[in-house]
């Protein structure tokens, strides 16, 4: 059985420009997305506050559920519903100053009970409470997590891929002890991952690291498109979320080292061909693969999405996302930028 | 052998894979030790006794004032005193530096407690927080606690299964509360215990540890004399004539005067030692105590040191609350239901995929996933790591990705093929060549999974390890295990049509 066609020969390489443009107007979508919402929503795990899970006795409505807080001093806090929707199983959200007192949770507990006159079910109770100090740990710790893993991996792209283990390692060495130093300087965590991110993008450049600029490229082109769409819908981040994010840069880089494999491979078989024809030539050799896996992956990120439960739904969204814009970019970014060298020599 | 029902397998072997608080319910709490307030706390102390020590010593001053969490500064009435005050200051609080200037005119004598000090407050305050803890957690007798230092002054405490997690966080969040009552001698204890307690009397029982008299009632006055912010030092010493254990203490000024008071105005009575709630020891007061007092009576080693240990745990350094988590018993039983009918719901589809894209050679790639998820959770009961609910959605990830190298390898085999190689040439050029690229791809993602695990806390932790071992396994089952496979039926069974 076959989906793709083993003689199959689209020319991706030559239709890139148009792929860019694409790819830039969603990356600057999922950018205008993040000011317009004034930066990512983060969840209680980044920005302190409490979350607390109920299941009532009896179905009540938001509106008696939100009354009831607001009884117990908790006014701003953010209701929803979720669950199977029969209106017993509530999400409250109390925001990072309210959520100070040491016995809130049964605070609420009680409040609600009293409130709505509809008993609270103690076995399905879960609350969640992160101090501001812990959220801004967190979050400083996720981002230099990131970008610790982006260093390493490009180290071994540019060691396996070009043999230059010592130059990357060097720099990335640099790099990590520049962002380290001016970490404890208290320099702001996410201005500085933004700033270490264009210098090691224009130090790969100088370098010559092509396959670790492609591969970084098409990184952060799926991690940003992720995080826009995460954006427009609304959505929370929270640690599973950062989670998810690693696993769709390992998922991305998977894809994109499978076809710079292939380029490696086919260098060396037709090293008289132009290197336009041989990194078209090995994403159609590798097309097949390509759209298997992502098919496979889909699959089952899927069915978590559909499944999972509402705790594990937006890690799921996230997942789904990322593969597919992984996918989308091991073919249309990653490896046509090894391409740009060329052009200017 | 008979075996019980209940000691049967189930279908998730609970007794070996330990299972995340996300998943069985349970309480996850991330304290901070405030030892900022230890230090302050040691220097207020200080600066009680330094106004007994000048008084003491005739050192004539204008003004003594603390100046900030750690120094005090003295303010001399006569400059020609300084250099004898400060010797006397430095030979007394050697945990100071003690220098001094000329301010306004007249000389200050200023002491600043030493860094290696503050750093050894801190320490204690943390160590002696941890050990509060654990005892407050094993006293409430919490199922497979977890308990340990994260840093230098924070503190995680897990406790599975189902607890009482007002109850917990209240026995642990408190600082020990100690308070001096005098025994009600005269007062009936037995009419007492039938409810006719005498009026300005309470009841109290003996701490229920205690060797001899856990849990006896004790008729006390009502009134508090004596808390134990005014305790400046607890520890145990012997009697001189009789070599017995007892357990000295020491007051601050304030306290040393209200304690000298009671003592004076109660000689032959007795005074019960009360921490939170609990009678720890009720000795008679043989004589007025001033300052420093020494509590005797029927003590081992043992018990004197724990006294002493529980006085010092009077000494007030809060503990604050920086993230608690507490997760429903059921609420866990449905993130597992569902975590596990969307695994095999995934799964199955994937394996159905395989077997109708790869007809045989899709069987054996199924066969490897198998072996792939009874190595993850064999691997996490080895490792004894902990199932979180994003560590589930990590294994059906793997599940996802895990046929990926096998559909490399197939679609290799399959360009090989259509080369013309013989089926086995096929084989091997197709795990030759993929080979490489499996390795590559796969030490990426095992990188990106141990950043993440170095970085990332509880849940996170749990999701890089899943995510880790199936990295791991799927290089086993897919390079060497589904070979192995193939070459049986090639080269053993001499087959000479690859179904693919």
């Amino acid at each position: 059985m076959q989906i793709i066609k083993p003689d199959v020969n689209f020319d991706f390489v030559g239709r890139r420009k148009i792929a860019y443009a694409v790819s830039l107007i969603l990356i600057l979508a999922s950018i205008a997305s993040l000011i317009a919402h004034g930066g990512p929503k983060y969840g209680i795990d980044f920005a302190g506050g409490a979350e607390v899970l109920v299941k009532l006795d009896a179905p009540v409505t938001i509106a008696q559920v939100k009354s009831a807080l607001a009884d117990i001093g908790l006014k701003g806090s953010s209701v929803q519903e979720y669950g199977q929707g029969l209106g017993d199983n509530y999400r409250i959200l109390v925001a990072a100053d309210q959520a100070t007192s040491t016995d809130l949770a049964e605070q609420i507990k009680a409040g609600i009970a009293s409130g709505t006159g509809v008993g609270v079910d103690d076995q399905s109770f879960s609350f969640e409470m992160v101090g501001p100090q812990v959220g801004r740990d967190l979050r400083e710790k996720a981002l230099l997590a990131m970008f610790f893993a982006l260093l390493f991996i490009t180290v071994y792209i540019s060691g396996r891929f070009e043999l230059k283990w010592f130059i990357s390692g060097a720099m990335s060495a640099c790099l990590a002890l520049a962002v380290y130093a001016l970490h404890l300087v208290n320099l702001g965590i996410p201005m500085l991952m933004l700033v270490a991110l264009i210098v090691t993008l224009v130090l790969f450049w100088f370098l010559n690291l092509k396959y670790a600029m492609g591969a970084i490229v098409a990184l952060i082109h799926d991690v940003t498109i992720t995080v826009g769409l995460f954006s427009l819908f609304d959505k929370e981040f929270t640690l599973p979320i950062i989670a998810a994010l690693l696993t769709i840069i390992g998922y991305s880089l998977n894809d994109t080292i499978i076809v710079f494999d292939r380029i490696r491979e086919n260098l060396r078989k037709h090293h008289r061909d132009p290197l336009t024809t041989i990194v078209n030539k090995s994403v159609n050799q590798t097309l097949s693969r390509t759209v298997l896996t992502s098919l496979t992956t889909l699959l089952v990120v899927i069915i978590l999405f559909v499944l999972g439960g509402g705790i594990i739904h937006d890690f799921a969204f996230a997942l789904l996302v990322g593969v597919l814009v992984g996918t989308y970019s091991s073919i249309f970014v990653a490896s046509p930028i090894l391409l740009a060298w060329q052009k200017r020599k | 052998m008979v075996v019980n029902k209940m000691d049967q397998p189930t279908l998730w072997p609970k007794k070996k894979i330990n299972l995340g608080l996300d998943l069985q319910g349970g309480m996850h709490l991330v304290l901070e030790v405030d030892t900022d307030k230890a230090v302050e706390n040691t220097v207020n102390r200080t600066y009680d006794e330094l106004r007994g020590f000048v008084k003491q010593n005739h050192i004539r001053i204008k003004g003594l004032r603390q100046t900030n969490a750690t120094s005090i500064i003295l303010t001399l009435r006569d400059d020609a005193d300084v250099s004898q005050a400060k010797g006397l200051i430095s030979d007394e609080f050697r945990d100071y530096t003690v220098t001094n200037t000329k301010v306004d005119g007249s000389e200050t004598v200023k002491m600043v407690l030493k860094s290696a000090e503050i750093d050894q407050v801190k320490k204690m305050a943390a160590e002696k927080a941890l050990m509060k803890i654990r005892n407050r957690v094993d006293e409430y007798g919490a199922r497979e606690p977890d308990i340990r230092p994260q840093g230098e002054k924070r503190i995680i405490v897990q406790l599975p299964g189902v607890i009482d997690a007002e109850k917990a966080r209240n026995e642990i969040g408190r600082t020990g509360n100690l308070e001096f009552k005098l025994v009600d001698d005269v007062g009936d204890l037995r009419e007492a215990l039938k409810g006719n307690i005498p009026p300005g009397d309470q009841l109290y029982y003996y701490r229920k540890d205690d060797p001899e008299l856990a849990g006896r009632p004790i008729l006390l006055k009502k009134e508090t004399l004596l808390t134990g912010e005014y305790l400046s030092e607890a520890r145990v010493s012997f009697d001189q004539s009789t070599g017995r254990p007892q357990v000295g203490i020491k007051f601050n000024t304030k306290g040393a005067r209200i304690f000298a008071k009671i003592t004076e105005e109660n000689i032959n009575k007795r005074l019960a030692i009360i921490l939170d709630g609990e009678v720890y020891s009720a000795p008679t007061i043989q004589s007025k105590i001033t300052g420093a007092g020494r509590i005797t009576g029927n003590y081992t080693d043992e018990s004197a040191k724990s006294l002493a240990l529980i006085l010092r745990e009077a000494f007030p350094t809060p503990v604050k609350i920086l993230y608690e988590k507490t997760v429903g018993p059921s609420l866990g039983e449905d993130s597992i239901r569902k975590g596990l009918i969307s695994m095999l719901i995934g799964g199955a589809l994937v394996v159905l995929f395989m077997l109708v894209y790869y007809k045989a050679s899709g069987l054996v790639a199924n066969i490897a996933l198998l072996v792939n998820i009874v190595l993850i959770a064999g691997g996490l009961a080895a490792f004894s790591a902990t199932l979180t609910l994003p560590g589930i959605a990590g294994i059906i990830l793997t599940i996802g990705m895990a046929v990926d190298a096998n559909v490399l390898i197939y679609e290799r085999v399959k360009e090989e093929l259509r080369l013309g190689k013989t089926p086995l040439a096929a084989v091997d050029a197709g795990y030759n060549r993929a080979s490489l690229t499996i390795l590559d791809a796969n030490v990426t993602t095992l990188i990106a999974a141990l950043v993440l695990f170095q970085f990332g806390s509880g849940p996170v932790k749990g999701f890089a390890v899943t995510l880790s071992m199936g990295v791991l396994s799927s290089l086993f089952t897919a390079l060497i295990l589904s070979r192995a496979i193939f070459e049986y039926f090639l080269v053993q069974r001499k087959i000479k049509r690859l179904s693919i």
